[in-house]
């Protein structure tokens, strides 16, 4: 079930504020965060976000497409390198 | 013989379940063109009077996405999915349930049918 209307999309404050103080100052720097469960914003849109996997931070360049979408999406936990292969 | 949006109905079936035969139309929506139409939902599709079949189809046109149109645009949501690299595009790509589903048993849908791999070894008791 989706999330009610009512309370509009979950952003982490402190990753918004962050974002709302680039777009003011007109700068873009890559921005590491934790925060996968954010829904990507119209604001994000054209910056470069470093999400964390868990182990390390992916680069995740924000397109319009991606609006409406969690970060945690754009950033794989888990590496399947294929079944089987050469047993000794 | 009654013809919408390119597809045959069913002469024989009711109105109701005739209109299912088209592609992104199912119960509810069938009964819901019917009611408006002011047909019933029992009569049968080979019943319907020219008429009937006109306001049907007009009906269907007018507010309603069926058949290529809304094949295509599954795809292009799918596309898209895939193009901005999310996790369910990339289960679309590698063609494994999309929603969260177990993979371990099952999940044949999907992968389609059984790669039986050779000589994998029995757990040894």
């Amino acid at each position: 079930m989706s999330r009610s209307l009512k309370k509009g999309p979950f952003i982490d404050f402190k990753l918004e504020k962050r974002i709302l103080e680039m777009n003011d100052a007109g700068k873009k720097s890559v921005l590491k965060t934790w925060s996968r469960r954010s829904v990507i914003s119209p604001d994000f849109v054209g910056h470069t976000i470093a999400v964390h996997n868990g182990n390390k931070f992916i680069p995740v360049y924000i397109t319009e497409n991606m609006v409406g979408h969690k970060l945690g999406e754009f950033a794989p936990t888990r590496i399947f390198r294929g079944h089987g292969g050469k047993q000794k | 013989m009654a013809r919408i949006v390119g597809v045959d109905l069913p002469k024989n079936k009711r109105g109701e379940i005739g209109l299912t035969y088209i592609f992104g139309i199912g119960r509810s929506s069938a009964q819901k063109i019917l009611d408006e139409a002011g047909v019933d939902r029992n009569v049968k599709v080979q019943d319907w009077n020219d008429e009937q079949v006109n306001t049907i189809r007009k009906i269907v046109n007018e507010s309603y996405k069926v058949e290529g149109e809304l094949r295509s645009s599954v795809q292009m949501n799918i596309k898209r999915l895939m193009d901005i690299g999310s996790y369910r595009g990339i289960r679309h790509r590698i063609g494994l349930p999309v929603r969260g589903q177990s993979t371990k048993n099952n999940a044949r849908t999907r992968k389609g049918r059984k790669k039986t791999v050779a000589n994998k070894k029995k757990a040894v008791k």
